[in-house]
């Protein structure tokens, strides 16, 4: 990870998955804007073709605080050095889904799945432990996985 | 992480879902050991959904490998000490 976040601002630790599916970016900057918008300090994690995407997406980290290699950064979960105090984990696929699997075990924050994709609902009836979960099959179009996750984190009723 | 990559390793399934994983290791190996996702082996944390198995075949563990791209594969590699390890309940 990148400097250590600010001891007094709640932290989110954005988990991402492969970008293959274009709406990842796209949520994943947005709910990083809003949160930061109300006081959170952001990382975001993901694999290198996620860290350039942001890089290129968000050269003055004006949406972003911090990113973080994907590997590095789930060490320091489970070995307890990074305590968030709030993980939203993206997953368009069962690998995504072992990630969020594997957060909620170790780490004591509120984790959050973000369940997206063509196979979204199909992926998210597969899930077998306890998690809260935000599913649309969206793939291109980001609306209606925006609207749902505005819903649950209370910024619908927000001026955009 | 990542020098599992970098060991002598046979795939014994591609890209399938941590339940393939347990009901394959379940169906092939008399011993096998349950443990939590983050457990650490050959120097690398096990990402997964609980429960977690590794099974042991010989001086060979059995287990489940998450690669974020490419999905869950089921490795085997020898790794008597990780043998020892598992069998004597250490995380």
């Amino acid at each position: 990870m990148e400097k250590e976040g600010e001891p007094d601002r709640k932290k989110a630790l954005l988990l991402l998955g492969c970008p293959e599916v274009p709406v990842q970016m796209g949520i994943a900057l947005y709910a990083s804007h809003r949160l930061r918008k109300e006081g959170w300090d952001v990382t975001v994690a993901g694999n290198p073709s996620v860290l350039h995407l942001i890089r290129v997406s968000d050269p003055e980290r004006h949406y972003v605080d911090r990113i973080a290699a994907l590997d590095r950064c789930m060490e320091k979960l489970i070995e307890g050095k990074a305590k968030p105090d709030l993980c939203l984990v993206f997953a368009h696929n069962d690998a995504g889904l072992s990630y969020a699997a594997t957060v909620g075990s170790v780490a004591p924050s509120r984790v959050v799945a973000i369940i997206f994709g063509r196979n979204a609902e199909e992926l998210a009836k597969t899930i077998e432990f306890p998690c809260e979960t935000i599913v649309e099959k969206a793939v291109h179009n980001p609306l209606a996985l925006r609207q749902k996750i505005d819903k649950v984190f209370g910024w619908a009723a927000l001026k955009r | 992480m990542g020098c599992i990559e970098e060991m002598k390793y046979e795939v014994l399934l591609s890209r399938v879902t941590f339940k393939e994983c347990r009901e394959f290791i379940r169906d092939h190996y008399k011993e096998f050991h349950t443990v939590k996702p983050g457990y650490k082996i050959f120097d690398s944390y096990i990402i997964g959904v609980p429960p977690i198995l590794i099974g042991v075949d010989d001086s060979h563990v059995v287990f489940p490998y998450t690669k974020p791209c490419h999905g869950t594969f089921l490795l085997r590699i020898e790794g008597p000490q990780e043998i020892a390890r598992l069998r004597a309940g250490k995380a």
